[in-house]
C-alpha cells in the first residue's frame, strides 16, 4: 500500500481501499461497501460529536464509494461542516466532496456559499484558492449570483497572492461562460487585459484563457490586447531557450503560453498599426525559422511543444490569409511534415493543409504534394490519417488534377472504411461534375462509382448523372453504350439497374443500330434483372417498358406479353399492378402519334446547382468541404416550376415540375412514371379516356416548405406562387385556438376543374400525439380564370408538436393533373400568450429551469438584417412578450410568454444576444418542456 | 477548452474523472465507456488523436494507464499532448515514480494536482517547479 507508506494518509481510509481491491467478486464489493455504509451512518448519527479527522475520514470513504459508482445519499452535511474547519485537509475533503457530488439542495447551497465567502475574505491565499476552484468547478447559477461580483476584485486587487490571481481568473471565466449575464464588465476590464505584461508567467497562463474568451464576446472592449499579446509573445519566442527557467519545456519557452497567446491573436484581424504588425510577422518568421534549426533535444517532447507553436503560428498565418510570403513558407513547412516519421505530424500536416488550400495564395503550391497526398491515402495505417489525404486531396482539386485526383480517390473506395464511403461518393460525384471537361470522362466515373460502391451511392448522385445526361446531347449516345455494358456484369448493383433502366428508356435507340445491342437484346438484358430488384426499381423499368415499345415498336409484343402477365398485371404491390394495367392499355389503344407524344423524351431540367454538394455539407458539417467553395456556389431557390422559360402550354412540364420544388427533388418524377403523367395537353381528351376521372398518375407531390419558414413570425401574406396559382393566408389565434384563411387566387384565364384541397397531419402529428383539430370546409370544384376561392381551417391545439400539417392541392388544367402539396405554417409558437414579467421575476423562472433537457441552444450566422427595429418586429410576430431592462446587457433581447395547448401550459423564456462584430446570434431556450424548447430553437434559427 | 479529463487502465476502471461540462450521471458512465473503446483498440503506429463525437480525445499510453483528454476539435493536438506529459511527470515526482496503485489510494490528492494545473478547463500552471512547489506546501499543511 504505497499511500499509507508515505506516512500522511488517512489509516481507515487506506484500509478501506485494500478491502475493497481483495474483494473476489462484485457481491463480495458491495457487502463490504454496505458494512462501511452502516458503519460511517452510525458514527454520522451517533451522539458522540466526531472530531475533525474522523469527519474527514469518513466523508473521504463515501466519496471513495461514490466514485466506484455507488449512490451515497447522506454526508453532505458533515463535508459542508469541514468547510468552515480551520485545516486544510479537512477543508480540502470538504470541497473535493462538495465539487464531486453537486447538490441542489437549496439549503446546502447557503451553507456552501457562505463557508466560500468566509475563505474568499480569509486572506490565506491556500484556503482563498480552495474556494475559487470550488465554483470553478461546479459553476452553478446560485454561486454566480453569489461571487460574480466579488472575483473580478480578488483578480485585480493590487494585494492578491499569483496563485490566487489564476484561480480567480478561470474561476471568472467559468462564471463568465455559464452566466455571462452575471459578470458585468467594468473598471476590471481593462486592467485584466493588462495582465498580459503581468511578470508571472503562471498569471499571464491563467488570465489569457479569460481574456480570449472576453474577446471574442466583446471584440472592440478588449482590442488593446492585441499590442500587448503581441510584444508578450515576441519577448518569448526571441528568448533563449534557457531564459524562462521554470516555464522551458524541453528547451522550447513557454510553449502552451505561446500557443494561448497566438490563439488569442486568431480572434481579431491583423494588426492595423505597422509597428505592432511588423513585429507579429517578425515572431511568425522565427517560429517558422526555429522549426527548420536542427533540434536541441531528441525527446519527442522537445519536438511536440515546437511544434505545438509552429502549428497554432499557422494557423494564425491561415486567419490572416493575408501574406501570401508566409502562407507559401506555412505551406512548405507542412510540406516537409508529410513525409515524416511521426503519425501524429502526418495526421496535423494534412489536416492544416487542407485550410491553406482554400487559399488563393497557397493553393497551387498545396498542390505540388499531390503525389505525397496519394500516397498517404493508399499507405497510411491509421484511418483517420488516411481520412485526412481524402479531405486534402478533395480540397486541392481543381481542373487541373481532377482526373487523377478522382482515379485515386475511386480506386481507394475499394478498400476503404465502411465509415467513410459514403462521404467518398459524395465526394467524388462532386468532383467529377465539378471539373468534368468532357462528360462522358464523368459518366464513366458515376458508373464506376456505382459499381464500386453502389451501397454508398445517394439518390442524389445518381438522380444527378441522369439530369446531366438528359441535359446533354453530346453524351447520350455515350452514356447508352456505357451503361448498356456495365449491365452486362452479372451481378450488377441496383443503382446500375436504375440508371440503365432511365437512360435506355430514353436513349436506347442511339444504340440500336449495332446488332450486339438490338433493341430486344437491351430489353432482355433489362428485363433480366427485374426479378432482383426492389419495388421502386421494378416500377422505374416498367416505366422504361413502355418507353421502348414507343422507341422501338417491334419490342411491343414481346413488352404487352410480359405486362400482360399475371406476375405484372396482378401483382400484389398497387403501384406495379397500376403501372402495368396502365402501361398495356396505352400501348393497345394508343396510336403511334399519341404515343409519341406521350412517351416524347423528357425534356430538359433546368439547369441547377447540384444537391450532392448540399447533402455532403449537411453530412460532415463545415469543414470536410470547403466553406468558401459552399458559399460560393450561388443557391437557386427551388421554385416550383422550375422550367419558367416553357409555357405552361408544356404540359408535360407542368405536370412533371409541379412535383419537383427543391432541386434534389428533380427527378423524383421518375420513380413515379413521369412519362406518362407528363401528358400533353393535344392528347388531353384521350388520356382523360384512358385514364378516368381521377387521372391516377398525378406525380407524387414532394412537399414544397419554402413558404413556411416565412410565417413563423408573422400570420398574413402569399404562402406559395407559380405561374398557375397563388395561396394566401391570413390566420389568428387565440388561446390555444387558431382559424386560417386560405385564399385559392386562378391566375390563368383558363378553368381549374376537379379543384381539390386535403389537409391532413403526417405521421406522428396525428396518429402519436394527435395534436391538432382540423376543419375544412371542402371547396368548389370549379376555379374560373382569374377567380379566388376561400376555404377556413379550425385549427385546436392538443398537445405540443412539432410537424406541420400538410396540404395537398390537385386540379387540372388544360389536360394536366396539377400537384401540390404544402407545409402550412402552423408552428407551436402560434399559441403563445405573451408574459410580462420583472427582471427577479425573470432570472427566477430561468433559474427554474435548469434542467439540461429544458435549455436549447443555437449559435449560428445571421441570415439577415441585425437592425433592432427588425429584430423586435419578429420577436414580437413570434407572438411572446419582449421584455425591457431585464437583461444587464442591453444588446439582448429576452422575452417571455405561455404556449396554451388543450392539455397544459407551457412556459417558455427565451434570449436572443446578438454579435454584431462577428455577425452570429446565439439563441437560449428553456421551456418547461423540452421538446417544446427544441422545436423553438429550430424554429427561430431560421429567422435571424 | 477540456470537456473532460480521464484516467483509465486498460480493463477500463477509471482512475480519474474530471469533468469540465455539465452530464449527468448516465452520460458520463456512457461516455467513459466509449472512450475506453475508441483509445484501446489503437496502437503505437496510430496517431494519439481521435475523433469522438463532436470533439476529440488526445491521449498517451503510460504503461498500463490511459491519459485522456477531451477537447474542442478546433484546440492545438500538440499543446494538450504535451499538457498530459507535463501533467504525469509532476505525478511522476509528487508521487516519486508513480504507478497506478498511488492514483488509487491517494486519489483525493490527484484532483489537487489536477486543479492545480487544470482549471475550468483550461491550462493554469504549466511550470513543474511550481506546481510542485506549491504541493509540497500543501503537503506539509495539517
Amino acid at each position: 500500500m504505497p499511500a499509507v507508506s508515505k506516512g500522511d494518509g488517512m489509516r481507515g481510509l487506506a484500509v478501506f481501499i485494500s478491502d475493497i481491491r481483495n474483494c473476489k467478486s462484485k457481491e463480495a464489493e458491495i457487502k463490504r461497501i454496505n458494512k462501511e455504509l452502516a458503519n460511517i451512518r452510525s458514527k454520522f448519527k451517533g451522539d458522540k460529536a466526531l472530531d475533525g479527522y474522523s469527519k474527514k475520514k469518513y466523508v473521504c470513504k463515501l466519496l471513495f464509494i461514490f466514485l466506484l459508482g455507488h449512490d451515497i445519499d447522506f454526508g453532505h452535511m458533515e463535508a459542508v461542516n469541514l468547510l468552515s474547519s480551520n485545516k486544510y485537509t479537512e477543508k480540502q475533503i470538504g470541497y473535493l466532496f462538495i465539487s464531486v457530488l453537486v447538490n441542489s439542495n437549496s439549503e446546502l447551497i447557503r451553507l456552501i456559499n457562505n463557508a466560500i465567502k468566509n475563505d474568499l475574505s480569509s486572506r490565506n491565499p491556500t484556503f482563498m484558492c480552495l474556494a475559487l476552484h470550488c465554483i470553478a468547478n461546479v459553476g452553478s447559477r446560485e454561486m454566480a449570483e453569489a461571487f460574480a461580483s466579488e472575483i473580478p476584485r480578488i483578480l485585480v486587487a493590487g494585494d492578491t497572492m499569483d496563485s490566487v490571481k489564476q484561480s480567480a481568473a478561470l474561476c471568472l471565466l467559468r462564471l463568465y461562460k455559464t452566466s455571462p449575464d452575471l459578470v458585468l464588465m467594468g473598471e476590471w476590464t481593462s486592467r485584466v487585459v493588462h495582465l498580459l505584461n503581468d511578470q508571472h508567467m503562471g498569471v499571464v497562463t491563467a488570465a489569457i484563457s479569460l481574456i480570449t474568451c472576453l474577446s471574442q464576446k466583446n471584440p472592440d472592449e478588449f482590442k488593446t490586447c492585441v499590442s500587448l499579446a503581441v510584444s508578450r509573445l515576441s519577448r518569448i519566442v526571441s528568448s533563449a531557450s534557457t531564459d524562462l527557467q521554470d516555464y522551458t519545456y524541453y528547451f522550447v519557452p513557454a510553449p502552451w503560453l505561446s500557443c494561448k497567446l497566438l490563439r488569442l491573436l486568431q480572434c481579431y484581424p491583423p494588426p492595423e498599426d505597422g509597428a505592432v504588425k511588423g513585429r507579429l510577422v517578425e515572431c511568425l518568421e522565427t517560429i517558422l525559422n526555429k522549426a527548420q534549426e536542427p533540434p536541441k533535444s531528441k525527446k519527442v517532447q522537445h519536438s511536440n511543444a515546437k511544434n505545438a507553436i509552429l502549428f497554432e503560428a499557422i494557423s494564425l498565418i491561415i486567419h490572416y490569409d493575408s501574406e501570401p510570403n508566409l502562407l507559401v513558407r506555412a505551406c512548405n513547412q507542412l510540406g516537409q511534415f508529410l513525409q515524416h516519421r511521426e503519425t501524429n505530424l502526418r495526421y496535423l500536416a494534412l489536416e492544416s493543409m487542407c485550410t491553406l488550400a482554400s487559399s488563393e495564395f497557397s493553393h497551387e503550391a498545396v498542390k505540388t504534394h499531390i503525389e505525397t497526398v496519394i500516397n498517404a491515402l493508399k499507405t497510411e495505417r491509421d484511418v483517420s490519417v488516411r481520412q485526412r489525404a481524402a479531405d486534402l486531396l478533395y480540397a486541392m482539386c481543381d481542373r487541373s488534377n481532377a482526373k487523377q485526383i478522382v482515379a485515386e480517390m475511386l480506386s481507394y473506395l475499394e478498400t476503404a472504411d465502411y465509415s467513410i464511403r459514403e462521404e467518398m461518393v459524395l465526394k467524388v460525384a462532386i468532383l467529377a461534375e465539378k471539373y468534368a471537361v468532357d462528360y462522358s470522362w464523368y459518366v464513366d466515373t458515376i458508373l464506376n462509382l456505382i459499381r464500386i460502391a453502389g451501397d454508398y451511392v445517394s439518390e442524389e448522385v445518381w438522380y444527378r448523372v441522369i439530369q446531366i445526361v438528359i441535359n446533354r446531347d453530346d453524351v447520350q449516345g455515350y452514356a447508352a453504350k456505357t451503361v448498356f455494358e456495365a449491365l452486362q456484369a452479372p451481378a450488377c448493383h441496383e443503382n446500375m439497374v436504375k440508371v440503365g433502366g432511365y437512360i435506355l428508356g430514353e436513349f436506347g435507340n442511339l444504340i440500336a443500330g449495332d446488332p450486339r445491342s438490338s433493341p430486344l437484346v437491351q430489353f432482355n438484358l433489362l428485363h433480366s434483372k427485374f426479378h432482383l430488384c426492389s419495388v421502386p426499381t421494378r416500377a422505374l423499368l416498367l416505366s422504361a417498358y413502355i418507353k421502348f415499345i414507343n422507341l422501338f415498336p417491334e419490342t411491343k409484343a414481346t413488352i404487352q406479353e410480359v405486362l400482360r402477365c399475371d406476375s405484372q398485371i396482378r401483382n400484389s404491390d398497387v403501384e406495379l399492378q397500376q403501372r402495368a394495367v396502365e402501361y398495356l392499355k396505352l400501348s393497345s389503344i394508343a396510336s403511334t402519334d399519341v404515343l409519341a407524344t406521350v412517351l416524347e423524351e423528357m425534356p430538359p431540367f433546368p439547369e441547377r446547382e447540384s444537391s450532392i454538394l448540399a447533402k455532403l455539407k449537411k453530412k460532415k458539417g463545415p469543414g470536410a468541404v470547403s466553406v468558401t467553395e459552399l458559399e460560393d456556389s450561388k443557391r437557386e431557390g427551388g421554385e416550383l416550376n422550375g422550367g419558367g422559360d416553357r409555357g405552361p402550354d408544356t404540359a408535360a412540364m407542368a405536370a412533371s415540375n409541379a412535383s419537383t420544388p427543391s432541386p434534389s427533388a428533380d427527378l423524383l418524377g421518375i420513380r413515379s412514371a413521369a412519362p406518362v403523367g407528363a401528358a400533353p395537353a393535344s392528347a388531353g381528351s384521350l388520356l382523360v379516356d384512358v385514364f378516368s376521372e381521377a387521372g391516377p398518375i398525378a406525380p407524387s407531390a414532394a412537399v414544397n416548405d419554402d413558404g413556411f419558414l416565412r410565417f413563423v413570425c408573422k400570420n398574413n401574406g402569399v404562402l406559395f406562387e407559380n405561374q398557375l396559382l397563388q395561396i394566401g393566408i391570413k390566420s389568428e389565434y387565440r388561446q390555444n385556438l387558431g382559424r386560417m384563411y386560405l385564399f385559392y387566387g386562378n391566375k390563368t384565364s383558363v378553368q381549374f376543374a376537379s379543384f381539390t384541397t386535403t389537409v391532413s397531419c403526417p405521421g406522428e402529428l396525428q396518429s402519436h400525439i394527435l395534436s391538432m383539430h382540423l376543419c375544412t370546409k371542402p371547396v368548389e370544384p370549379l376555379v374560373e380564370g382569374g377567380a379566388q376561392i376561400q376555404q377556413v381551417l379550425n385549427i385546436e391545439c392538443l398537445t405540443d408538436f412539432s410537424d406541420a400539417p400538410l396540404l395537398n392541392i390537385k386540379f387540372r388544367y388544360g389536360g394536366a393533373l396539377q400537384n401540390l402539396t404544402l407545409k402550412l405554417p402552423v408552428t407551436i409558437n402560434k399559441f403563445f400568450q405573451p408574459t410580462e414579467m420583472t427582471s427577479s421575476d425573470f432570472f427566477q423562472r430561468w433559474k427554474q429551469l435548469s434542467q439540461p433537457q429544458q435549455e436549447a441552444q443555437k449559435i449560428f450566422k445571421a441570415n439577415h438584417s441585425m437592425d433592432t427595429e427588425v429584430l423586435k418586429a419578429k420577436l414580437l410576430g413570434l407572438g411572446t412578450a419582449l421584455l425591457d431592462n431585464v437583461d444587464p446587457n442591453p444588446e439582448n433581447y429576452v422575452c417571455a410568454g405561455v404556449i396554451q395547448t388543450k392539455g397544459q401550459q407551457v412556459g417558455c423564456l427565451l434570449r436572443l444576444e446578438p454579435n454584431a462584430q462577428a455577425q452570429m446570434y446565439r439563441l437560449t431556450l428553456r421551456c418547461s418542456k423540452d421538446s417544446v424548447s427544441r422545436r423553438l430553437c429550430e424554429l427561430l434559427a431560421e429567422q435571424f | 477548452c477540456i470537456r473532460f479529463i480521464l484516467i483509465q487502465n486498460r480493463a477500463g476502471k477509471t482512475r480519474l474523472a474530471k469533468w469540465y461540462m455539465q452530464f449527468d450521471d448516465d452520460e458520463k458512465q456512457k461516455l467513459i465507456e466509449e472512450v475506453h473503446a475508441v483509445v484501446t483498440v489503437r496502437d503505437a503506429k496510430h496517431t494519439n488523436f481521435v475523433e469522438f463525437r463532436n470533439f476529440k480525445i488526445i491521449y498517451r499510453r503510460y504503461a498500463g494507464l490511459y491519459f485522456c483528454i477531451c477537447v474542442d476539435v478546433t484546440d492545438n493536438n500538440l499543446a494538450y499532448l504535451e499538457g498530459i506529459h507535463n501533467f504525469v511527470e509532476v505525478l511522476n515526482e509528487y508521487f516519486h515514480n508513480v504507478c497506478e496503485l498511488d492514483l488509487v489510494f491517494n486519489f483525493y490528492k490527484v484532483y489537487t494536482v489536477v486543479d492545480e494545473m487544470f482549471l475550468a478547463g483550461e491550462i493554469r500552471e504549466t511550470s513543474q517547479t511550481k506546481v510542485l512547489k506549491q504541493l509540497l506546501m500543501l503537503q506539509s499543511l495539517e
